[in-house]
């Protein structure tokens, strides 16, 4: 504590009190019970834990999960940019609905996202029955996690470039057409370098978010081992057939890349912030 | 922007009306369909059987169950914002940004494994499962668990909302109460509350809404027990999987309902919030001699 106590000095109170009580609340919530994980899997021993984090079901579901979610998350920075774009840079009736309306992925339960999008693609439903024709299968295939992937991620790379872009002053654009570019070029020379940052974040957070969904995943997916089963309903399986080992050892893998993920996110919003000032 | 300026500084016409609608047509199909789906498969059978989807004593508990989880977590997880948001923000000290990193945790972790956890400590084999046995304390499969699961998912919310608000007005105006007398307290609520209440609504709100609606961490520890420990996304699951579908969707569009009523009252506080930040650069010159 001696090393936290190391403040500047003055004449607000309450260091002490809130500092105490964030971490213990922090340590009771979330440290202590995350560190569980780490300790149950040691039980487990290296060889076994190898083994069940190699199995091939459970490959097989690391390449649906990081595959659909990276996928997912390249859709939403390709559209997220332009609807950005498109809310920032132009005026048209309905765009304060609209902005509002990005968010609802974060404030739409991931249930009723699954079931709504299950209800959406399924053979029978509004978009299916048309895609059904075309050899298109949708729901319950890898396609449907994708489906609700893009959903759940969709936010991030708006919200994270919308600020940047809004902030972006009218003149270095002006500069770059007065010295002869074109629209074009002052998009991917001059615009696109500084939206760089954000628009990586973005990404990463929707992938990171991909990554672990589950709610609005289940329903769609199908759920068939090696084809459709996302490594968070794994966990779940091992759960249910009173595996605990197991579902630790597969939550501990999901944890080192999601702490891998944090310490990327923490490096591109740093270099955002560098590239701003 | 103006549509008269020269070629090079702005789109076509028709460059501009096609972004738009590719932009409106994307959210159409990934936003706007989604929420017709739910409301039309809610009343496929008439509103009578809407009613009676949400009449039936189960769906009732759950409704009852989720309210409680909110009520329970959001406040605890407000009180923590405030306390980090304040040490943060009003003090300097050594692992800040390790201890914002922290915060963040629970973004990053799976809703599975933050119900996972809980079973490892307090499950029939944790930690203190044997000791829970013994007292006759059930916390998994029961409402501590589901509320416990509920805490940190909604952990980071109010906290992230609140810290930049926080640091962003600084220290003077707490400094000038505190050697003008004012205790610690009358400081807190007549000083800083005023000032970051729009921020510390907002992170309520995404917090109350992630609460209502968290479906996979609760769904690890809850055991699905009819009218006992399902919250309404659970609730929603299992009659979707009974195939119970008008049910499942007129529970799923009280969600949805819930859900816009977020977005409609977040999109409120944040346009107070702006108009409080507009006006204060006017504030601050007119004071600016008298000090």
């Amino acid at each position: 504590m001696s090393v936290l106590t190391l403040r500047r000095p003055g004449v607000i109170p309450g260091f002490g009190i809130t500092l105490g009580f964030t971490l213990l609340y922090l340590s009771l919530i979330v440290l202590i019970p995350l560190s569980a994980t780490f300790f149950k899997s040691t039980q487990l021993g290296w060889d076994s834990f190898w083994a069940t984090v190699t199995a091939p079901r459970v490959v097989a579901s690391y390449r649906l999960s990081f595959g659909a979610a990276f996928l997912a998350a390249a859709v939403n920075l390709v559209f997220g940019l332009l609807v950005a774009w498109v809310l920032v840079r132009y005026r048209f009736p309905g765009r304060r609905l609209i902005d509002a309306l990005v968010d609802l992925p974060f404030a739409l339960p991931t249930a009723v996202a699954g079931i709504a999008l299950t209800a959406l693609y399924a053979p029978n439903g509004w978009i299916g029955q048309y895609l059904e024709p075309l050899g298109l299968k949708v729901a319950f295939t890898p396609t449907g996690v994708l489906v609700a992937l893009i959903f759940i991620g969709l936010p991030f790379v708006v919200r994270t470039v919308q600020p940047v872009l809004q902030e972006l002053k009218p003149e270095i654009e002006e500069a770059a057409a007065s010295l002869g570019a074109s629209r074009r070029q002052t998009f991917f020379r001059v615009l696109l370098p500084s939206l760089w940052p954000a628009l990586l974040t973005g990404f990463a957070l929707a992938f990171a978010r991909a990554l672990g969904e589950y709610g609005s995943v289940i329903f769609i997916a199908g759920n068939m081992p090696m084809v459709s089963e996302i490594t968070p309903l794994l966990i779940i399986t091992k759960l249910e057939q009173y595996d605990y080992a197991g579902a630790t050892a597969i939550a501990v893998a999901m944890l080192v890349i999601s702490f891998l993920l944090l310490l990327i996110i923490n490096l591109l919003q740093w270099w955002g912030r560098r590239r701003h000032r | 922007m103006n549509p008269t300026v020269s070629p090079t500084l702005n789109e076509p016409v028709w460059f501009r009306r096609l972004l738009i609608g590719v932009g409106l047509a994307f959210l159409g199909l990934f936003l706007v369909l989604p929420l017709a789906a739910v409301l039309t498969e809610a009343l496929r059978q008439g509103l009578g059987a809407y009613l009676n989807a949400l009449h039936e004593p189960v769906a009732l508990a759950a409704i009852k169950l989720t309210l409680i989880a909110a009520f329970i977590a959001v406040p605890l997880n407000l009180v923590f914002g405030v306390c980090a948001a304040w040490a943060i923000a009003k003090f300097e000290f050594r692992g800040k940004s390790l201890l914002i990193t922290l915060i963040d945790l629970p973004f990053s972790v799976s809703p599975v494994i933050a119900g996972l956890i809980y079973v490892l400590i307090f499950g029939a084999q944790g930690w203190f499962g044997q000791w829970l046995f013994e007292h006759d304390v059930k916390i998994i499969f029961a409402v501590p668990g589901i509320v416990l699961a509920t805490i940190f998912v909604t952990f980071p919310f109010v906290a992230r909302e609140l810290i930049p608000v926080m640091e962003e007005q600084g220290t003077a105006e707490e400094e000038a109460a505190l050697t003008l007398g004012a205790s610690g307290w009358q400081t807190f609520w007549r000083v800083t509350l005023p000032n970051i209440k729009w921020g510390l609504l907002y992170g309520v709100i995404l917090c109350n809404a992630r609460a209502m609606g968290e479906f996979g961490a609760v769904s690890v520890v809850s055991g699905h027990i009819r009218g006992e420990t399902n919250t309404l996304p659970l609730h929603v699951e299992i009659l979707y999987n009974e195939y119970n579908f008008v049910a499942a969707f007129a529970c799923a569009s009280l969600l949805a309902l819930l859900a816009l009523v977020t977005l409609a009252a977040k999109s409120f506080v944040e346009w107070r919030g702006q108009e409080q930040r507009a006006t204060v650069p006017h504030l601050i010159p007119a004071a600016a001699p008298s000090t």
